[in-house]
């Protein structure tokens, strides 16, 4: 089941004749389970493409589904709730909230949606476990390492029981082995069925999703498809 | 790669036969690089021969006969190891003479076929990732070579994405047209590797 579909979804920004073209025509379909990178230069519309698909922004024209849901002409309160409960964001500076722990930061999102404190602080404990920084569930952002911090920003958004992860360069300054561990975690979200569309300009990073979608001046020039094993990599002539 | 300083690298652990050269060699290299059994006896005997490795025995190589490093192959490891490779002059890369050319063709689209490049690299990056997500994981020497070759596929990436850019920028440009000078010419100039 598609989890998130676009369908000729367009982005203009401004008025004719200084208009901008921020997306033409794209479509799109995450399934359950599944991660897709969408990958392009700065200022391709990937992350237009990704506030579109997280309902905080409006196409100019065509659909946005999320769980078969459409969003155009969905009443904001709805469109909030959905934000809340189904979708969830990872942002490449963490935007953690400096005043909370960090149990209370994950737990934020169930809290606002009427989660009774005790059963969302429980609900984000568990989340941090499943990250492995349950033991820093007590600390404030400050006292978190930058690969902490992210852990539990993965945590927030996966909190409770999100169906479609959005996560815009979600590595961060990370350096190359603690970027690989947040993709790790992403990877293994979607594992346990959750729908993600990772953006980002790194290739390394877009090479862990299962297909990548490439953007450029609001276009999709290419897609790759889901990869074969990497069996045949293991088996190339000997080396002389 | 110097298959003779990698041998004599595990050599430096300790006597070893020729079979098990073999297994450690393609263990500690994830196994991405096979090695054929004639291969490895034919460059320990020139180990011996160079004085650099030595055996129990004097009768022809095989399995029963066990090397040891000596200290002249200790110096020529460490001498290696600390010897970088030569990177003075560029590689003739086919991808870089394809973009080359491809912005001189008359009616080829040169972002296109940047845009192919790009997506056969990015197919090739998830599958080692694949394997970084399995295997790799608890290997360390595979997650190395893994590694090696995603940052190597990365960086062509990124000259990929260069080369769009200043190619979009040059017809952007009236005044500079997006002429780029003829190739070869150029990098013979620059003395390029084979």
């Amino acid at each position: 089941m598609s989890v998130l579909q676009l369908r000729g979804v367009s982005k203009t920004y401004g008025q004719e004749p200084a208009n901008v073209h921020a997306l033409g025509g794209v479509d799109l379909s995450v399934q359950a389970g599944e991660m897709v990178a969408v990958m392009g230069p700065s200022g391709s519309g990937k992350s237009t493409l990704l506030t579109i698909a997280g309902s905080l922004e409006e196409p100019t024209s065509g659909d946005v589904l999320v769980c078969g849901m459409a969003l155009a002409g969905m009443p904001r309160g709805r469109k909030a709730r959905l934000r809340r409960r189904v979708i969830g964001y990872v942002f490449q500076d963490f935007n953690l909230l400096p005043g909370l722990t960090a149990v209370e930061n994950v737990a934020l999102p169930l809290e606002l949606d009427g989660v009774a404190v005790p059963k969302a602080r429980a609900a984000g404990l568990v989340a941090l476990e499943a990250l492995g920084v349950a033991d820093r569930a007590g600390r404030f952002p400050d006292q978190l390492s930058g690969g902490e911090r992210q852990r539990v920003a993965i945590a927030r958004a996966v909190v409770g029981d999100r169906r479609l992860l959005l996560a815009d360069e979600p590595s961060g300054a990370l350096d190359s082995v603690h970027a690989e561990e947040v993709m790790r975690l992403l990877h293994e979200a979607c594992a346990r069925g959750v729908a993600a569309v990772v953006v980002t300009h790194d290739a390394q990073l877009a090479a862990w999703a299962d297909r990548v979608v490439f953007l450029r001046d609001g276009q999709v020039t290419g897609r790759t498809t889901r990869p074969p094993g990497p069996e045949s990599l293991l088996t190339p002539g000997e080396i002389r | 790669m110097s298959i003779p300083h990698v041998l004599l690298a595990l050599l430096a652990e300790g006597p070893k036969y020729g079979l098990q050269l073999r297994e450690e060699f393609e263990a500690g290299t994830g196994e991405v690089w096979p090695l054929n059994v004639g291969q490895v006896y034919k460059t320990l005997g020139r180990l011996e021969r160079d004085g650099l490795a030595e055996s129990d025995g004097t009768g022809p190589d095989g399995p029963q006969k066990r090397f040891r490093i000596t200290p002249r192959g200790e110096q020529a490891l460490a001498s290696w190891l600390r010897t970088p490779p030569d990177l003075t002059s560029p590689p003739r890369d086919e991808l870089v003479m394809k973009v080359l050319v491809a912005a001189r063709v008359p009616g080829t689209d040169a972002h296109e076929v940047i845009q192919a490049h790009r997506m056969y690299l990015v197919e090739l990056m998830q599958q080692w990732t694949r394997l970084k997500e399995g295997e790799a994981r608890d290997d360390l020497g595979l997650a190395l070579v893994v590694d090696a070759e995603l940052f190597r596929l990365d960086a062509v990436t990124r000259w990929l994405d260069a080369a769009d850019t200043r190619l979009r920028r040059a017809a952007a440009e009236p005044s500079r047209p997006a002429s780029v000078p003829a190739p070869v010419p150029q990098l013979r100039r620059l003395g390029a590797r084979r």
